[in-house]
């Protein structure tokens, strides 16, 4: 199985190096070739690895494949990690990086970056394998620091536009706040337990959980916590959660297909899993656990009313991504980690599935993105309609839809998780959760109606040109739609209740609320028979039945009611203001001491005063030196002479 | 001893006048010859701390090679006396000051600093039969031998450098170049050329 | 009567009158020369008296070096004169001032 993981890895980076070095010889049509190819070897695999370690029973396997240095016993390796929360993430990956890929021969048709742009998807792919199957901290850094370094390279794709490089500068400033806690996390495995490997770094668990460490001088800290939180923040900054959430939406400016596979599918995801890996970590400390759901909470419910005011159409869908990562970090808090990766799955492929319908449209639309400027699209694009239908009503946890299983289950699982106590942390988690339901119904299809429905609000010369887009755009919606549609049915159980995950995935049985809701599991039809009787499920169509009444029945009422609650649209339209507090705050605040320092201590004090003024003061001190230096022989002997006297003299008088 | 003194004041009186004659005297020829008395002063006084050696080598090399060598080298530069004027007006009280701090600082050091030791009584005399030139020989030539050969070699040196400093190509002498005349070859000398018989006239 | 006291003196006489001499005599290179051997025999002078006063031959064995050592300076010196001479047409230190940075 080794030469697999590696063929899973390495394939797409040959690829990725291909495309990108050789883009010229080789042509568009080369360059699509090689990494369509490339990636779908990778998913062919994954899905045997995957079909392997599930039905095949197959043991979970940890290799490494090359050790990298060795310094004072750290081992620093190259190594995979594979067992089921792998196989189901590398299977995912690599299922949606494919449609990507594919997607993207129609969307970028036009692009003269078409061979650098199939080039970078397939590093990201290699990127997040490399993520996903690390068996050590190192690597999962590497991974993360890479899918990082190509969300940055994507989002800037279009480099000469001021809003992409803005876009792609603020997601790596971001992501740096992240990456800081990160690496400091990583700093503090390593200290406590002295290693790098998830394996040994799992077993000493229990004993950094007893080891506590002074933060700041008199408040001691249970080591644990302190990991787990530090890791969290890695997680905020990759997975968007408030308040490092604020690159998400900005990273729109990158191609369609970029946010479908980067900004939604997988990278995003990549704390998520991080923490679902780390669940071992996690379950010794409740304290991180409170962190992890209240941030999460937030991010669900705050960032989900964001999407209702957003007009540009990947802006909704980047806010929704926001609020359904909410979701997912809840679970995590709630120490169902199962239901978090459920979600994540699920997410996926409607969430892709979502971006590449968006895209979709704004092919037609000739890459205009005002949902105000469209409208009716439905009868000119109906594949695109349906699938874009089915994206949503499985965004919204209609009954029987992929996101209606993951969804449902999961504010099952924070509801029943009482370990939290009955305090605040608990209400905020449950009611976050259960009001984003509606929050998500009201956005998601008032972006639809907006789109597909209702008047034609966009020009003539539009309209002309608008029809179905070719192939290579719809067959990925189609085959994104139908494991949106039906992959809840068939996973659900095993995934959340059959004990899918086996020990990759560690839950503390006081606490395992899977556990506890397993034990009424009748299977996915009795969920779906009782949907009905779910406060979910009524908060989401009263969503569904307002976006109706607002946005087919009386358009006109929207307007009005913006004109009254001002403050509060305002305050939503600014994003409560996070982006003015960071950059008029932070940045401001960071370009004025660089400037300082600039002006005063670079160009001023090291530049003036310390380089140029000693080599000043040397110049004008030997300026008054050289007088001394007639170059006649007599001034020589003469200072011999002087010197031999006052030497003489101190000889005899003051010694 | 007193005789000796005398003598001792003599000489002392003689060498000094002379050094100032050095220094003063407007003719560099004549400061040449006034240092050659100095040495030949000097040569007397060490003869009188009985180092008979020295004072002979001081004869015979320096009055007898080095000032003669002075000699020539005026001569032969053919210095411009009045061109090379003294600054003797100007800078005469600044030596003066420099020599007279100078002189305090020796007199401290010689008179006042060496009440101790017994410097103003005469020299013991030397042991019977002693000889100063075979006592230098003997620590010349066995405990400083390298250093007398490092000496021989200096004055090779200066030897070299000398005339290597002093020597110039002058243009169209004659002279050998012994490695041409042994690379010759006979073709080259000898050309043997084919020409018809004279006619008888 | 006649001690290291005066060998002394009179040395140290020698020694401040080259001194004088050098300064008086700055601008001709073969006076500088000469008073330079003055000085180095004022030196000689003080080897000899101290040898004799303590009855021990290796300062006279330093005299006999720095004779030599004088005279070989003394024929590379003029010899540098004479070039120089035959350079510059001058020996007068004024004009020599090339060091001069």
């Amino acid at each position: 199985m080794y030469s697999y993981y590696l063929t899973i890895v390495l394939a797409p980076l040959f690829a990725a190096i291909v495309a990108g070095l050789f883009g010229h010889k080789i042509g568009r049509k080369g360059a699509h070739s090689i990494t369509i190819g490339a990636v779908g070897l990778s998913c062919l695999l994954s899905f045997y690895v995957l079909y392997r370690m599930y039905w095949g029973g197959a043991e979970p396997e940890n290799v490494s494949a090359y050790t990298w240095a060795v310094s004072d016993g750290l081992r620093m390796e190259i190594g995979f990690l594979v067992d089921r929360l792998t196989a189901l993430m590398m299977a995912v990956v690599t299922f949606v990086s494919l449609m990507v890929h594919v997607y993207t021969i129609g969307y970028m048709h036009d692009d003269p970056g078409y061979q650098r742009f199939f080039s970078y998807i397939s590093l990201f792919t290699f990127s997040m394998l490399m993520l996903v199957m690390s068996n050590n901290f190192l690597q999962l850094f590497f991974g993360w620091e890479a899918v990082g370094l190509v969300s940055y390279l994507l989002i800037g794709f279009w480099f000469k536009r001021e809003t992409a490089i803005f876009a792609n500068l603020k997601a790596f400033l971001v992501n740096r706040v992240g990456d800081f806690g990160f690496i400091l996390g990583i700093a503090a495995v390593v200290m406590f337990t002295g290693s790098l490997d998830y394996v040994a770094v799992f077993g000493q668990a229990e004993e950094v959980a007893a080891q506590s460490i002074e933060v700041f001088p008199g408040s001691p800290w249970n080591a644990m916590t302190l990991i787990c939180i530090l890791l969290f923040i890695g997680a905020m900054g990759k997975s968007a959660q408030a308040p490092l959430h604020v690159w998400l939406p900005d990273s729109m400016e990158g191609p369609t297909p970029i946010s479908a596979l980067i900004h939604a599918a997988t990278m995003v995801t990549a704390g998520i899993f991080m923490v679902a890996r780390m669940s071992p970590l996690y379950e010794f400390s409740t304290t991180a656990l409170a962190v992890v759901i209240v941030i999460g909470a937030i991010t669900a419910f705050f960032m989900g009313l964001l999407g209702i005011v957003q007009n540009d159409i990947k802006r909704v869908v980047a806010y929704s991504t926001l609020s359904q990562l909410g979701y997912m970090t809840v679970a995590l808090g709630a120490s169902a980690y199962g239901a978090a990766i459920f979600h994540l799955m699920t997410h996926a492929f409607f969430k892709a599935l979502l971006f590449l319908g968006a895209g979709s449209v704004i092919i037609a639309m000739h890459h205009e993105q005002d949902i105000r400027k469209m409208g009716g699209i439905r009868k000119y694009m109906p594949i695109t309609y349906w699938t874009s239908l089915i994206g949503s009503l499985a965004l919204i946890g209609f009954p029987g839809t992929a996101g209606f299983f993951s969804k449902d289950l999961l504010i099952e699982a924070v509801r029943e998780s009482h370990w939290h106590g009955a305090g605040a942390v608990y209400w905020i988690a449950y009611l976050s959760v259960l009001l984003g339901v509606f929050v998500t119904a009201l956005y998601s299809f008032r972006m639809f109606f907006l789109v597909f429905h209702g008047e034609e609000r966009m020009d003539k010369e539009t309209r002309s040109h608008l029809h179905e887009t070719p192939w290579v755009v719809t067959v990925p919606l189609i085959m994104l739609a139908i494991p949106s549609l039906v992959i809840g049915w068939y996973t659900v159980g095993p995934v959340l209740f059959g004990g899918f995950f086996g020990d990759a995935i560690v839950v503390d049985p006081g606490r395992d609320v899977l556990a506890h809701m397993g034990e009424h599991w009748h299977g996915p039809m009795g969920l779906l028979t009782h949907a009905w009787q779910t406060p979910v499920f009524w908060l989401a169509m009263a969503g569904l039945a307002t976006a109706v009444y607002f946005y087919l029945l009386r358009p006109d009422l929207p307007a009005k009611i913006k004109a009254k609650v001002e403050g509060l649209y305002n305050l939503l339209d600014r994003k409560y203001y996070f982006d003015d507090l960071y950059i008029k705050g932070f940045a401001a605040w960071g370009r004025g001491i660089g400037t300082a320092l600039w002006k005063r201590g670079d160009q001023f004090l090291i530049d003036g005063v310390l380089v140029n003024g000693t080599a000043n003061s040397v110049g004008k001190l030997a300026g008054v030196m050289r007088q001394l230096q007639s170059g006649y022989l007599y001034t020589y002997a003469f200072a011999m002479i002087i010197g031999l006297t006052m030497f003489l003299g101190w000889l005899i008088w003051f010694r | 001893m007193i005789f000796e003194a005398m003598l001792f004041y003599l000489f002392a009186a003689v060498m000094i006048g002379a050094a100032l004659g050095v220094v003063f005297a407007k003719n560099p020829v004549h400061s040449v010859m006034f240092l050659v008395l100095t040495f030949f002063n000097a040569a007397i006084l060490w003869l009188m701390a009985e180092a008979e050696f020295l004072a002979i080598v001081l004869v015979l090399v320096y009055v007898g090679a080095v000032m003669v060598l002075f000699l020539f080298v005026i001569m032969m530069l053919e210095v411009n006396v009045e061109a090379v004027k003294r600054g003797l007006t100007r800078y005469a009280p600044l030596a003066i000051a420099i020599a007279l701090i100078m002189v305090i600082e020796l007199i401290q050091l010689i008179w006042l600093r060496s009440r101790d030791v017994q410097i103003s009584s005469s020299f013991a005399p030397n042991p019977e039969g002693y000889e100063n030139t075979k006592a230098l020989g003997a620590v010349l030539y066995t405990e400083h031998v390298y250093a007398f050969e490092i000496a021989a070699v200096i004055l090779l040196l200066a030897i070299v450098a000398a005339i290597t400093l002093t020597m110039r190509k002058r243009p169209g002498l004659k002279v050998q170049d012994i490695s041409k005349q042994v690379s010759v070859r006979a073709k080259d000398r000898i050309r043997i050329v084919k020409m018809d018989a004279e006619k008888k006239q | 009567m006649i001690g290291l006291q005066h060998y002394l003196t009179l040395s140290a006489m020698l020694f401040v009158l080259s001194i004088a001499g050098i300064i008086i005599n700055r601008r001709n290179l073969i006076l500088l020369l000469m008073c330079i051997e003055l000085m180095l025999l004022a030196v000689n002078f003080n080897f000899i008296a101290f040898s004799r006063y303590l009855g021990d031959e290796t300062g006279q064995v330093f005299v006999f070096f720095i004779l030599t050592v004088a005279a070989a300076e003394a024929a590379i010196g003029l010899a540098i004169l004479v070039v120089l001479f035959r350079t510059r047409r001058s020996i007068n230190v004024q004009e020599l001032n090339s060091l001069k940075g």
